[in-house]
């Protein structure tokens, strides 16, 4: 488990759940191929909820976020985003992406841009706001994540942590309801994932609904309110997280928090 | 304390390089004098430079700009007394007129000049994107329009007609995008302004002209020649086979299966045959296929050849920059909810396009060099025109200074084009990596 020390003043009180579904999937079923790599996922997820996804390498975590943003297509049961079916309406899949923020392991900024360009970029184009407002909310964001004097720069300037944190406001400028997070501290620098979690935790803070695939525990301990375990493309096991770290049910989830923890 | 254990007190300075690591010494010993083997052939080298130089220098400076004839130019090198002979200029200060322009009338020959100026101001905000203000794009697509009608003349109807036909198109996508969807109304927008040019511009125009008579005087196809006839076949293909080599790129990586085989297919055709066939197929079996009577400009039928030939390789070096492009752009672009046709223009384009960029301008410089072949099919391009020349009993039998002539044009405008790729690398360059 990673021995990471957090700064976790959360208040409790500022993250509460609602009763309101966020999103929803149920008998969802996913194959590449042949090869059948999401098995009768059934998942409610409520807005404001903090869900961190973790499981061994290759058992479909990226690919199950992916779908929820129809980066990836799923072949049977549904996935309910907002209320948006995701199916082949391509009108239902264009507004969920609009609702949903996804960062990467990789950040996937635009190289070609700058900074302040890949925040305003889906605002201007997809939402049609003014360049103006635009640019004075892409500010607001990267103030936010503490780079505004880096706006004028280009990516390939930047630290690892900081084009992090840059796609992370670029999320954020499309003023997302829920924000998907792939693996998005496992292509930095141990000294530069602080930096990426802290931001991270604010968001928590003010209530977005996340699910965040990491193997950062202290994370997961310190902001989710429910951990998922899986393998073999399927859920596993999942629980709040002290439960799911002091007591956990399956082999399966024995062995693997074994395995990170030994390191 | 272990005799492993050791601990720095002070940091050492920054010291200056060794003199035999910088300057002119320097310089030398690392680039040409680095080994024996590295020495005798900077000494070879040398040798061989000077030799050709000292050769060719004396034949280049000869001062024959004025004679009439091959014959009168050899008294003159003779009178000199050279050793190595001297070139021979009169020719193309009798000729480079016609070199230059063909047979275009003498008085007109401002038309194709001001094309060529103007060439470079509708350009600019393409080219320099920074420095030149965005609004002068209105010029450059005014300039798709004018330059034709300054190159062939005729009324101002013709063109005026031809932007009527493409408002024509946007308009019959307006009406009908409601009415029976985006796809038919997008090949609606296609076919009608297509069949408004082939059948209505004429006789619209000649009828229009008739009521008020506007116009430069028209200039045939059979006078153009030369230089200019090159540049402009090459120019105005170059410029359609970039925009169709895009589409035809993109079309390769189509999810729709018709538009992706169509695109492979004539992609992979164009490429399978040598441009001479495609030019031949424009100058005489197309004749055929048209309906009789139809005349179909051969220049413009050339250009169409040249065009289709381009924008096969384009395609194909295009589609090496998208596949060069890592997925997580694709993907973030979407999970971003830009559509298709947003995520291509603004995030997979201009970087698929910079790295293209080297592949694009030889492909560029190619076809223009390739514009020498109309000369095969009887048009008259400076190659053509050598025929006629060194016919001509006066210059019966010169070769290198008419050559050099034409190669040296050639040179001048392909290194252009080379240097200018090479700026717009470095310039796309800043910033990121
Ligand atoms: N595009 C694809 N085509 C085929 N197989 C894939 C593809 N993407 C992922 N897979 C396979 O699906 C499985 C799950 O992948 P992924 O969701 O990336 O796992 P995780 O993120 O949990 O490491 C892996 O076995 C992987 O090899
Ligand atoms: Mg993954």
């Amino acid at each position: 488990m990673s021995t990471l020390e957090l700064e976790t003043h959360i208040d409790p009180a500022k993250m509460q759940v609602s009763d309101e579904v966020a999103i929803e999937i149920s008998g969802m079923n996913k194959w590449y191929g042949a090869f059948h790599v999401l098995r009768d996922i059934n998942l409610t997820v409520n807005r404001g909820e903090r869900i961190v996804i973790c499981g061994p390498s290759g058992s479909g975590k990226s690919t199950l976020i992916r779908c929820i943003n129809r980066l990836e297509e799923h072949q049977e049961g549904s996935i309910i985003v907002d209320g948006n079916e995701l199916n082949s309406d391509l009108k239902n899949v264009d507004k969920v992406r609009s609702e949903v923020g996804m960062v990467f392991q990789h950040f996937n900024l635009f190289p070609h841009l700058t900074i302040l360009e890949n925040c305003t970029l889906a605002p201007i184009w997809v939402r049609k706001v003014p360049r103006r407002e635009a640019v004075d909310r892409a500010m607001h964001f990267l103030e936010k994540v503490k780079i505004p004097d880096q706006a004028m720069k280009y990516p390939g300037q930047l630290s690892g942590g900081q084009q992090q944190r840059v796609a992370i406001a670029r999320s954020l400028c499309m003023m997302p309801r829920i924000m998907l997070f792939d693996e998005p501290t496992s292509a930095l620098d141990p000294e530069m994932i602080k930096e990426v979690l802290d931001t991270m935790i604010e968001l928590a803070e003010e209530g977005m609904t996340m699910l965040c695939v990491t193997h950062e525990m202290g994370f997961a301990q310190a902001v989710a309110n429910r951990v998922i375990f899986m393998a073999d493309g399927q859920i596993v096991e999942q629980n709040e997280p002290k439960e799911f770290f002091n007591n956990p049910q399956s082999e399966r989830t024995q062995q693997f928090l074994s395995q990170i923890i030994g390191h | 304390m272990s005799d492993l254990s050791y601990v720095r007190k002070d940091m050492l300075p920054e010291k200056a390089p060794p003199v035999s690591e910088v300057g002119a010494i320097g310089w030398l010993r690392a680039n040409l004098f680095s080994g024996w083997f590295n020495s005798i052939l900077t000494v070879a080298s040398v040798y061989l430079i000077y030799t050709l130089v000292s050769s060719i220098l004396p034949w280049l400076w000869s001062p024959t700009w004025s004679a009439g004839s091959l014959s009168e130019c050899r008294e003159i090198v003779a009178e000199l007394g050279k050793e190595h002979g001297g070139a021979c200029y009169g020719v193309i200060t009798e000729r480079w007129q016609q070199l230059l322009f063909g047979f275009y009338p003498q008085e007109l020959r401002w038309r194709p000049i001001l094309t060529f100026v103007l060439l470079f101001v509708a350009l600019a905000p393409v080219l320099f994107t920074d420095g030149v203000p965005r609004k002068m794009l209105w010029f450059t697509g005014l300039y798709l329009f004018l330059a034709p009608w300054l190159m062939w003349g005729g009324a101002i109807w013709t063109p005026l007609l031809v932007i009527a036909g493409l408002a024509l198109g946007a308009l019959a996508f307006r009406v009908l995008s409601g009415v029976i969807g985006a796809l038919g109304a997008t090949i609606a927008a296609i076919v009608a302004p297509i069949l408004f040019w082939l059948f209505l511009v004429g006789p619209l125009s000649s009828a229009l002209a008739s009521i008020i008579p506007l116009g430069i005087e028209v200039v045939e196809s059979r006078l153009f020649g030369g230089f200019m006839l090159s540049v402009w076949i090459g120019v105005v293909a170059i410029a359609i086979s970039l925009v169709l080599g895009v589409v035809l790129a993109l079309g390769r990586q189509s999810d729709l299966m018709i538009v992706k085989y169509l695109s492979v297919g004539f992609i992979e055709f164009i490429r399978g045959v040598p441009l001479i066939t495609l030019l031949f197929v424009a100058s005489t079996l197309l004749n055929i296929f048209l309906p009789p009577g139809t005349n179909f400009d051969i220049i413009l039928r050339v250009m169409i050849m040249a065009t289709l030939f381009a924008s096969a390789y384009i395609a194909e070096v295009v589609r090496g920059g998208l596949a060069a492009l890592p997925r997580g752009q694709y993907e973030a672009a979407d999970a971003l909810g830009l559509d298709y046709w947003k995520s291509q223009r603004l995030i997979i384009l201009p970087q698929a396009l910079k790295i293209s960029i080297p592949g694009i301008v030889s492909t560029f410089i190619g076809l223009f060099k390739d514009t020498t072949l109309v000369s095969i099919i009887g048009l008259l391009d400076p190659i053509g025109l050598t025929g006629s020349i060194r016919a001509d009993a006066n210059w019966n039998g010169i070769v290198w200074e008419l050559y050099g002539f034409i190669a040296l044009l050639f040179f001048l405008s392909c290194f252009t084009m080379s240097r200018y790729s090479m700026w717009l690398e470095r310039k796309l360059r800043k910033g990121h990596s």
